[in-house]
């Protein structure tokens, strides 16, 4: 026993040299490595301890047939009859002790963080509810606290706990932000709201963007339901609430256009904060992607780019098939200053109290 | 007793394979139809690694890439592995335990021939253009008619309904042939591991199938004749399904693995010159993994919201597994400690399937953590996970028990050097693709998506897993080659090629005459064969007196059966399908076609219960003729 | 067919379906397969759990069952499970009409239970609970079809039976198959009792 401790000893370096380098590994606001809140750091924490617990077996197991393998193998012409071992009741109990006193230290944080991560905060005064309902292939996100709805985009203040919960318009979908909480799926619920609502919760520290992702087979544009965390302080997030609460910014274009706006657009959207059957549009001209897919910046230090805005809403009206296939928009017929109308409107529909983070965060993810 | 009245067809050519009852020949089928689907799959992976290959590729549509996860997941896991695990079951197991034939010939071949019309109906779906696309798991509401309304999905409830119908039979063949038909002294605390393995497998299918028959059933229900067991707007519940898939699910895991367990177990002993390490153990190993592989059905469910009491629960007894499998590991180390190890292409797929294995069960104990799973759920880590498991375990175990008895299924033996080569090129290949696939997963990248954006940290990992995807293609046509070159060298492998064999399969000649055992051997010990060779004895003592053999006649009733339950699955699937043509129309949405299919299995059923099967007798001096000890 | 005269030869043994390896086979892999369809039906009963109470729009469970049509298929089904036990102590004692006289009684009753099953799903429609009419109408229907296929699959199979042993004799072929057939007969049963609590009772009281 003595010497396995001397082997597990030098084992250690080793393994704190693979938690350094997984530390390393992926983007801070994608990565489950990199965590940016308290449950992805819990998680990671769990994940480290069972990794490391792991790579010590690996290791064991590794070592252990190579040396084996060099030691017994089998000289040519050698015709010798081995002793035939039974087994060794001593041996069997060892390998039958170590693994469980293993699982025991790995069971004690999983149970306790289950239970942890199960909390309500519904009802939590300091936290901020979120109602997420995903649809093929887009998320909604409304703050019942404040009145407000808005799409793709989720903002929260960071230091705060969301409270999220969670349900689906059609099939089922899974809300996955790696880098701040694992997912939870969304369930259908029946035609009086009622089923099995999923709740989570979940904080960030810092004033970031996150990029959160659908993590269950949807259809044929899973791969492309990506969403945005944009964690921002407490005055801009009262800000943000602020704007969403105002009316929507009337309409830039002619007054026929205006009209094929309504017809064409808001049938489906909305602008101001009532349900729709497609993405609230309120201020989509600040949002870090068009249908959550087609980035307006490739991370949180760059500012938002205005031309790409209006390329994206261009190539969106223009081939949403091509872009998200199987989504419900369909084709809509637009004459060209109509389409250049519209984009106007949108890709400068903008709230001032993002201005700030969407000029680009100094020293994020670099 | 006058036996010589009776005059059996004994058919040959292709009317020999499809009336055959007999266990090897059967065993060979499924092999073959295991092999092509085995072959369809894999190039269903090796497009889906292309597509991977750099971000926002193009080589498919997102609704191709569906279709190409969904099928290669459920024609791997039914249609690929299983069969050929049954075709080692077919081919190995009553020669291990001294039996002359399985207790059912005539289910045996109706276990195949409904599995391969199974796997032919699911696969047309290609043909009719029709592709199941909601994942192998097919998870209710987007496997509903609202959102896949096209007749993919009912391909994969029927095809998988008709091809589980088969497994089943196999099942509980299996498991009355080891319980009935052991050889005297053959008690279960000799039987060799793989024939362990194949009865507790057995035993999980017998428990496991019947439940994703009814979900498939309830999913069929719903789909072609509106009901709601999945409806949420009528009160149907989409969790349901969850449940009932993986209560199957789950076993179905271990009716993969426990079969490579066994193998590897057999082969390592051979190899080594040892007997296997605790082998009570390893029985005890195997039954209490067969038995918690029902308890834990619910940790593929910790994202679904069966709240704090139910993860926890699932999250403890999924650690408890590694506790026999981790058994299972030790023995088969210590089964090698001390040995006399030689390296043959077999012995080396045993001995790859160690570390690849362990990494798989250690995933699977870091996935069992539920906190921890939020994060692992549906990302490549899974992938990677199940892939380490399922290829890294089972296909490498298969491709280890394909070599060490191909002499004894074909009279052949594989030549040695080739199949190193293909192990090494396999292994790599396997290494490549899916050890990368656990940091993709932490990483962020969520599974079964078609495409990625770049600049994530996605982009080289994918590019080496698909280099890894495209060796193991190689290697696998290397194994090919090595059949069809090996295919045109004389038959002169001897009943004992390895010259450690043993159990009873190495005392027979190579292959073995079809009432494999000219006199039922009595069996001393564990490891039968080897302990006779051991007291210098050159046979087995025979049980019993040279006596005529009585064997099962042939009969085309089975195939036929499968070929009405193929029609009959047609007709349900397009019996409410508006047709151009008034013919079809009236014979489709009549449910004739239907009502034929049908007739066509229950009339065979009759034909079969009325008309008793004399069989037929081979005699004394025949056996004297040509059954000489190898 | 010299070869299956084995009871003319010799005693006609206690237990004729464990008299050949073949009979043996068939015993135990029948009973090997009832557990298949223990599983089976276990997994219709947890579908049926999960969904009775879903009723939509349609009759509840209380407003449509009625126990007296129920309580009388149950008796004739609980009949037909002696009388196949009848059959069988024929069977053992090789008294071949005594056997077949048994198994057509429990045809018999067999089909007077699938007639009430009819008249019962008839009145059912009648009152607008149809297969599509919500979850636990699909999900009864589904559970009790199944079991009804299964009796209508059990009276055919014995009556094939019964023709059989008229035609070939009581021998050691065709005491197995009778014997195996018995077993299923009486598994049926048991679902059924599980049916008539889980499904009528729990339906009327809970």
């Amino acid at each position: 026993m003595m010497k396995r401790w001397q082997f597990s000893k030098r084992l250690l370096p080793l393994l704190a040299g693979l938690v350094l380098l997984l530390s390393a590994c992926g983007r801070e606001d994608l990565s489950t490595l990199n965590p940016q809140g308290s449950i992805a750091q819990s998680q990671f924490d769990l994940m480290k301890l069972s990794i490391g617990i792991m790579t010590g077996v690996v290791v064991i197991v590794f070592g252990l047939s190579l040396y084996v393998l060099v030691r017994y193998r089998r000289k040519p012409g050698d015709k010798s009859i081995p002793k035939q071992v039974e087994g060794s009741h001593k041996l069997e109990i060892i390998w039958t002790v170590i693994p469980i006193i293993l699982l025991v230290i790995l069971a004690v944080p999983t149970l306790k963080y289950v239970f942890a991560f199960a909390e309500d905060y519904s009802k939590d005064e300091n936290a901020v509810k979120v109602k997420v309902t995903a649809h093929q292939y887009w998320w909604e996100f409304e703050y019942p606290e404040y009145k407000i709805r808005t799409a793709q985009d989720l903002v929260i203040p960071f230091g705060k706990k969301i409270a999220v919960e969670l349900s689906t318009k059609d099939v089922l979908h899974s809300f996955w932000i790696p880098s701040l909480a694992g997912k939870m799926d969304t369930n259908r619920t029946d035609s009086l709201d009622k089923g099995n609502k999923n709740k989570m919760h979940f904080d960030a520290k810092e004033e970031n963007v996150y990029r959160g992702k659908c993590a269950e087979l949807c259809g044929p544009s899973h791969a492309y339901m990506d969403f945005k965390v944009k964690s921002v302080n407490q005055e801009t997030f009262d800000a943000w609430v602020k704007e969403m609460q105002a009316p929507a910014k009337p309409f830039t274009g002619d007054a026929a256009v205006a009209e094929v706006f309504k017809q064409s657009c808001l049938s489906c959207h909305a602008v101001e904060n009532e349900p729709k059957t497609a993405p609230n549009l309120k201020g989509i001209g600040s949002r870090e992607a068009v249908a959550g897919i087609l980035l307006n910046r490739e991370k949180a230090s760059e500012s938002i780019d205005q031309a790409k805005i209006e390329d994206h809403l261009r190539k969106w009206i223009k081939e949403t098939d091509d872009v998200k296939p199987g989504n419900k928009m369909g084709v809509i017929k637009l004459s060209d200053p109509e389409l250049d109308q519209i984009v106007d409107y949108l890709a400068n529909y903008k709230l001032d109290s993002l201005e700030k983070i969407n000029s680009g965060i100094p020293n994020v993810g670099e | 007793m006058a036996h010589t009245a009776h005059t059996v067809k004994r058919y040959t050519g292709i009317m020999d394979w499809l009336t055959t009852v007999d266990h090897k020949k059967i065993g060979i089928l499924y092999l073959l139809a295991g092999g092509l689907f085995f072959g369809i799959g894999g190039i269903e992976a090796i497009l889906i690694r292309i597509q991977l290959i750099k971000p926002l590729n193009d080589l498919v549509s997102e609704q191709s890439f569906n279709e190409l996860i969904t099928m290669h997941g459920t024609t791997m896991i039914f249609l690929g592995v299983m069969p050929i695990i049954f075709a080692l079951m077919n081919a190995i197991v009553p020669l291990q335990i001294g039996a002359r034939d399985v207790a059912f010939p005539f289910l045996n071949s109706l276990g195949f021939w409904t599995f391969l019309f199974g796997g032919l109906l699911l696969n047309l779906s290609w043909i009719v253009g029709d592709v199941p696309d909601a994942g192998w798991t097919s998870y209710v509401p987007l496997a509903n008619t609202e959102y896949s309304p096209h007749h993919g999905v009912d391909f994969y409830t029927i095809g998988l309904q008709i091809s589980g119908l088969g497994t089943l039979l196999g099942g509980i063949n299996f498991l009355v042939t080891i319980i009935n038909m052991r050889a005297p002294g053959m008690t279960y605390m000799r039987m060799p591991m793989f024939t362990w393995a194949s009865f507790i497998t057995s035993a999980l299918i017998l428990f496991a199938f019947p439940a994703i028959t009814v979900g498939l059933i309830l999913l069929m229900f719903d789909r072609l004749f509106s009901g709601n067991f999945f409806n949420v707007a009528l009160g149907g519940n989409p969790v349901l399904w969850q449940h009932i898939f993986w209560i199957f699910g789950h076993p179905e895991v271990y009716i993969l693995i426990l079969p490579a367990f066994g193998i590897i177990s057999d082969v390592l002993s051979t190899f080594a010159r040892k007997r296997l390490f605790g082998y009570s153990s390893m029985v005890f190993a195997t039954i209490l993994i067969g038995f918690l592989g029902f308890m834990v059905w619910a940790h593929h469910m910790f994202t679904v919201g069966l709240g704090p009491v139910a993860n926890a629960l699932f999250s403890i007894a999924t650690m408890l597994i590694a506790v026999p499998t981790g058994i299972k590991i030790f023995n088969w180390i210590f089964t090698l400690w001390g040995g006399s190890i030689k390296f043959t292409a077999a012995n080396l797929y045993a001995i790859g399937f160690i570390p690849t294995f362990v990494m798989g069960g250690v995933t699977g104990v870091m996935l069992a953590s539920a906190p921890a799973n939020f994060q692992f759920h549906d990302t490549y880590f899974v992938v990677a996970h199940f892939h380490y498991v399922i290829v890294g375990g089972l296909v490498l175990g298969l491709f280890s028990g394909l070599h060490f008895w191909w002499p004894k299924m074909f009279g052949r033996t594989l030549y040695e050097g080739l199949g190193k080569a293909t192990f090494w090129m396999f292994f790599i290949g396997f290494q490549l693709t899916f050890f990368v696939q656990h940091f993709l997963g932490l990483i962020g990248m969520p599974r079964r998506v078609a495409t990625y954006l770049p600049n994530q940290g996605f982009d080289t990992m994918n590019m080496i897993s698909t280099v890894g995807a495209i060796m193991m293609g190689i290697g696998t046509l290397m194994f090919l080659w090595n059949i069809f070159i090996t295919s045109r060298q004389p038959k002169n492998a001897s009943a004992d090629p390895w010259e450690d064999g043993r159990t009873l399969e190495w005392t027979i000649p190579s292959p073995p005459p079809e009432y494999n055992f000219k006199q039922t051997p009595l069996v001393r010990g564990y490891d039968a064969w080897w302990k006779e060779k051991m007291d210098g004895n050159k046979e087995m003592t025979p049980a019993e007196p040279l006596a005529s053999i009585h064997m099962p006649s042939p009969t085309i009733l089975p195939f036929f059966m499968s070929v009405g339950l193929f029609i009959a699955g047609f007709g349900f699937m397009y019996g409410r399908d508006p047709f151009d043509n008034a013919i079809l129309g009236f014979l489709f949405n009549n449910y004739i076609v239907s009502i034929i299919g049908l007739g066509i299995t229950f009339g065979c059923m009759f034909l079969r219960s009325v008309n008793d099967d004399p069989g037929y007798h081979i005699e004394v001096e025949e056996l004297e003729d040509k059954g000489g000890r190898g | 067919m010299s070869a299956h005269g084995h009871h003319v030869e010799g005693e006609w043994p206690h237990q004729p379906e464990n008299a050949t390896l073949e009979g043996r086979n068939k015993v135990l892999g029948f009973w090997l397969f009832l557990g298949g369809e223990a599983v089976l039906f276990g997994t219709l009963f947890a579908t049926f759990l999960a969904l009775r109470d879903q009723v939509g729009d349609g009759p509840t469970a209380a407003e449509l069952f009625k126990l007296p049509i129920v309580g009388a298929a149950t008796l004739i089904l609980l009949v037909s499970s002696l009388t196949s036990v009848f059959a069988v102590q024929a069977l053992h004692q090789n008294k071949v009409k005594d056997l077949i006289k048994w198994l057509i009684v429990t045809v018999l009753l067999g089909f007077s239970f699938l007639g009430l099953e009819i008249y019962e799903f008839v009145e059912y429609i009648h009152h607008g609970h149809n297969f599509t009419t919500s979850a636990f109408s699909t999900a009864f229907y589904t559970l009790v079809g199944f079991h009804g296929a299964h009796v209508a699959f059990g009276v055919l199979w014995i009556t094939l039976l019964i023709i059989q042993v008229k035609k070939k004799g009581l021998n050691l072929v065709t005491a197995p198959k009778v014997y195996v057939s018995a077993i299923y007969w009486h598994f049926i049963d048991v679902v059924w009792v599980f049916i008539f609590t889980v499904v009528y009772l729990m339906g009327r009281v809970v």
